[in-house]
């Protein structure tokens, strides 16, 4: 299992009150995502556990593009995946700060 | 406004329970906004086994349990999630399971809805998942006792078997669609224990004529009938809880006798048209093909499909 931990400074905090969310499930090319509005706004920490080795600068790609264009501030957002491919992973990211949007 | 509501909360009763994700099923079975999940996503109970296996587990170990309403109706609800290890019984989705079964039998004032799809244990656990069947059998027994109403929704992609199978089966009631199977050994397990020539697990026809929704419901293995959406499953789930036997010798009886009474009717046939026939259909060819609202009628004019035991 490879386990990934990117932290990022997002610059404005994720929209909506929603405490946290989940999107996706843990299935062969497809993966969970866990989304707690835990963190200070100014910060944003992805946790990715994968079993597929070697995709590292992926899923940092992959991740750091979601945060640019999302900016998930106070977002702890966690991953499981089943080997999922990084189209998948950024629409599940997507999906995921859609659903905080919401009012719980 | 009214009009987008409406429109939106009939797209979510049509959408199909075999395609939707467990959580999905919950959204679309229960009021909207009613569900309160114990140990959910963010408690982060999962398998602490798999990673042993370089398999990646999931934050509710495939199980989903928790409490909302049906129709205005207090429920507790278990939703087992198909698509992640086949909704298997392992360790910790069982302890779920178990622990709901038994708040349901101290309380004894909610009947508990199980949202199965599960081809049974989970390998890479066996011995936990094997010990987590035995215990979901004697809670729903217990939880029955104390006059609990258990009703098993079959209607998944892995269908219901083995455990879940079995647990099905110890249930007061069974709602299954023409997608959903049940059975102990799955079609897979058959195939590579007898060989190819006694069962083609890729014949998809072949599998659903023994182990699918219709046939479970004309051999008397379901209680009703349930068209593949969120709105069927909900009009199934409350059709049955308001027909549960009591759990006692009677009933005990009673199913004691239609499995004698099936076994010496239908026990010599090799196919599912055959058992058809014997139950006085008239064109036994056509229940595959037919659409649900048909298929609902024929079922009501075959005689002995309800029954008292369970």
């Amino acid at each position: 299992m490879v386990i990934i931990k990117l932290q990022y400074a997002p610059g404005r905090p994720a929209e909506g009150h929603a405490r946290s969310a989940i999107v996706g499930v843990v299935a062969s090319g497809n993966l969970e995502v866990l989304l707690e509005r835990t963190l200070p706004e100014t910060e944003c920490s992805v946790e990715i556990a994968t079993p597929v080795h070697g995709y590292d600068e992926v899923w940092q790609a992959v991740v750091a593009d979601f945060v640019e264009r999302a900016s998930p501030g106070g977002l702890r957002i966690s991953i499981n995946d089943g080997g999922a491919r990084p189209d998948t992973v950024a629409l599940r990211l997507m999906q995921g700060v859609r659903m905080m949007e919401g009012a719980q | 406004m009214t009009d987008i509501a409406t429109r939106r909360s009939a797209s979510r009763d049509s959408a199909s329970w075999f395609l939707a994700s467990a959580r999905e099923r919950l959204a679309g079975l229960l009021d909207p906004g009613s569900f309160t999940e114990v140990l959910p996503p963010s408690d982060r109970v999962q398998s602490p086994h798999l990673a042993l296996f370089d398999l990646p587990a999931a934050f509710d170990d495939g199980m989903i349990i928790g409490r909302g309403r049906l129709d205005g109706r207090e429920v507790l609800v278990a939703a087992q999630e198909g698509q992640f290890m086949g909704g298997t019984f392992a360790e910790v989705s069982g302890a779920k399971l178990v622990g709901l079964l038994r708040a349901a039998r101290d309380r004894a004032d909610l009947p508990v809805l199980l949202l199965l799809d599960s081809g049974g244990v989970r390998l890479q656990e066996a011995n936990a998942g094997e010990l987590a069947v035995a215990e979901v059998m004697r809670a729903i027994a217990e939880a029955r006792s104390a006059g609990v109403a258990v009703v098993a929704l079959v209607g998944g992609r892995s269908g219901a078997f083995g455990g879940a199978g079995l647990t099905a089966a110890t249930c007061s009631r069974i709602a299954i669609s023409e997608q959903g199977r049940l059975g102990v050994t799955g079609p897979e397990v058959i195939e590579t224990n007898q060989g190819v020539e006694e069962f083609d697990s890729k014949d998809k026809a072949l599998v659903w004529s023994v182990t699918g929704g219709r046939t479970r419901r004309l051999i008397g293995g379901a209680d009703t009938y349930a068209q593949d959406t969120m709105a069927g499953f909900r009009d199934a789930a409350l059709f049955l809880l308001e027909r549960v036997p009591a759990f006692d010798l009677r009933t005990l009886q009673a199913e004691q006798e239609r499995l004698a009474s099936r076994q010496s009717r239908l026990g010599g046939c090799s196919s599912a048209t055959e058992m058809w026939t014997i139950l006085g259909i008239a064109d036994p060819e056509a229940v595959r093909d037919m659409d649900d609202e048909a298929f609902i009628a024929l079922a009501a004019k075959v005689k002995g499909l309800d029954h008292d035991g369970r």
